[in-house]
């Protein structure tokens, strides 16, 4: 048991590499878009009581802009920044993709843990969502092309944190879903 | 028994309990954990337990298992002696008058709740009666009765928190008037505040209200008689007092509990099946439905004996000073960076429980890096939404105190703490 200190740490530096803590610190992003134009989706996690709100605009099938208020800790905090700071300025379809691609290198634990970290099987929120699902299916892990997204995979070693990391994302994903629909978007719901 | 009538018994009768002597009969405590000591400061979430507690289950075991209160052999006679004998030992911890009818083994305080809302609200309370709660309940005495008054159209009335994170009582009459019950804790699991019940049960009987006490977070920690209290109903659970999980304990008053429909229905709580009914058993096996858990009541029942030998006096003056010891120490170290949600020591006698916020960082984040020190604490809601809605906060982190901690443990929270400020810094 005595070698555990050190893999304890090394996780722990893992868990928070600097760019993850330089996210926290000054986080990408903040703010809100008028709702319409820009649609906008709450996510809660109910164990911590973390919150985030995104909202996206989305013109031509481009994310023009994207805003994240709320509140939560460092990691949940961190990743909605940088998912703010990927996704911007991208057409649809690769916010998609690299919401697939993270939701995949999240979900090594989630599998194991029978589904209870899964955050996209268990949004809700009107029918966009069910649509959200189907189409956000974890494709298999493409670490490289997450860019600076990579730094939150050592989150995995951290069962609990997972919802934490995804809680942004299965956020998106709802407002993804709304934009799509073409709804005012200003009820959605995820929970991470 | 060796180190409870030794180290730690010899301690407690001279300078009071001395939790290194204690420790050593917690395997878990003693065992390396990451190249170090574990420093356990969740025993509020749950308790570590002796190998008294173990030894004694594993001795049932190993020994003389059967099912309870059916079998004519020997070990089954034993079997059914032994988890009598923990019935009757629990109802002499709490100063209960007829602990064999007035102890009944469940799963925790969730179920002894369930187990009143359920039987004695179903039977008791009609569209329009009102209960008195508080919003210091942890969920287990909130949940059963708002799902009772969406069945029943109960009114709930509520005492709010007051002054030094304690009951504000001022309206106390008015909010008792005319209830059916009071369901109140008596040490609040997130802020310490220990509840002066005595002043609350005679003013709830006054009013005609029965009184229910969720004592989770007092049995363990402190003497407590339920004929002096008063209390008609109480509920405690054994994997927070040393015992395994799984085994809890209601006492309620013979006189309410006879009158009480079952809860569960199966085996062990009838007298009588027949095709067009059944006759239930009579107290306490009417609520005891299917084989219960008897490693855990014998187990408990080892818990029970192992604090009794140390002393539940000793075990109060214990946590009383080490309390007081870490909230100087928390407040000296950080000053304005950390606020404690709880009554101030000095002030009056608080349970262990300490929850704090530290500067601007997230409960998570804070308890994520003590463990990385060894340093176990709990963090988020602690069961209680509507009091961290109070409280204006999301989630807390909170360090629990209990009669195996010691001052070191509070200084490794002290150096662990510094040490995520300097990580988040």
């Amino acid at each position: 048991m005595s070698g555990l200190g050190d893999v304890y740490r090394e996780n722990l530096e893992d868990l928070y590499r600097e760019i993850i803590l330089d996210h926290y610190r000054s986080p990408r992003n903040r703010g809100e878009l008028a709702t319409p134009p820009a649609h906008r989706a709450e996510g809660f996690n109910p164990l911590c009581g973390d919150e985030v709100v995104v909202y996206a605009a989305v013109e031509d099938g481009v994310v023009t802009d994207v805003r994240i208020s709320g509140q939560g800790c460092s990691i949940s905090q961190s990743s909605a920044s940088m998912m703010s700071a990927a996704v911007k300025g991208q057409p649809v379809a690769e916010a998609r993709r690299l919401l697939r691609a993270f939701k995949s290198m999240m979900s090594i634990h989630e599998s194991s843990l029978g589904g209870e970290a899964g955050g996209v099987s268990r949004a809700r929120g009107g029918e966009g969502a069910v649509e959200a699902d189907e189409a956000d299916e974890p494709a298999p892990v493409d670490v490289e092309s997450l860019g600076e997204l990579a730094a939150l995979q050592g989150v995995v070693k951290f069962p609990v944190r997972i919802k934490c990391a995804t809680l942004s994302w299965n956020t998106l994903a709802q407002v993804l879903a709304e934009a799509e629909a073409g709804g005012a978007g200003t009820g959605a719901e995820a929970v991470g | 028994m060796a180190a409870v009538s030794g180290a730690a018994g010899t301690g407690a009768a001279v300078s009071g309990l001395d939790p290194v002597a204690v420790r050593r009969d917690f395997p878990l405590l003693m065992a390396p954990h990451a190249g170090g000591r574990l420093v356990y400061l969740d025993s509020a979430a749950s308790s570590q337990r002796p190998r008294q507690v173990l030894e004694a289950m594993d001795d049932y075991y190993e020994t003389t298992h059967a099912n309870v209160h059916r079998g004519v052999y020997a070990i089954a006679e034993e079997a059914t002696r032994r988890f009598e004998a923990a019935r009757h030992a629990a109802g002499r911890l709490i100063g209960a008058a007829r602990p064999a009818t007035e102890i009944v083994f469940t799963k925790n305080v969730t179920e002894a709740v369930n187990l009143v809302a359920y039987s004695w609200g179903r039977a008791n309370l009609a569209p329009g009666d009102a209960i008195v709660l508080t919003e210091i309940e942890h969920h287990a005495n909130l949940v059963p009765w708002l799902m009772l008054a969406e069945e029943r159209q109960l009114e709930l009335r509520y005492l709010r928190l007051g002054e030094d994170y304690r009951l504000e009582l001022s309206n106390l009459d008015e909010l008792l008037d005319g209830a059916k019950l009071l369901g109140i804790t008596c040490a609040s699991n997130v802020l310490g505040t220990v509840v002066d019940l005595e002043p609350l049960v005679a003013a709830a009987h006054d009013a005609g209200a029965v009184v229910l006490a969720d004592a989770a977070q007092l049995v363990p920690h402190r003497p407590v008689d339920v004929a002096a209290l008063g209390v008609d109903f109480l509920g405690f659970t054994g994997h927070k007092m040393l015992g395994p999980t799984g085994i809890g304990v209601l006492y309620g008053r013979e006189e309410l509990l006879e009158a009480m429909p079952p809860f569960l229905g199966g085996g062990e709580m009838i007298r009588d099946v027949r095709l067009d009914g059944f006759t239930p058993n009579e107290l306490p096996w009417k609520f005891e439905a299917g084989t219960p858990p008897i490693a855990e009541a014998i187990g408990l029942h080892a818990a029970i004996r192992y604090l009794e030998a140390i002393g539940l006096e000793a075990v109060a003056e214990h946590e009383d000073s080490l309390t007081a010891h870490a909230v100087g120490r928390l407040q000296d170290a950080f000053g304005e960076d950390i606020t404690i949600f709880g009554p101030d020591p000095a002030l009056g006698r608080r349970g262990g429980a300490i929850s704090f916020a530290f500067k601007d960082l997230h409960p998570h984040d804070v308890a994520q890096v003590l463990d990385s020190r060894r340093v176990c604490v709990r963090a988020g809601h602690h069961c209680a939404k509507p009091l961290m809605r109070r409280l204006g906060v999301q989630a807390t982190t909170r360090a629990s105190l209990y009669l195996y901690n010691d001052e070191d443990d509070v200084s490794e929270l002290v150096g662990a703490l510094r040490a995520v400020a300097d990580f988040f810094a």
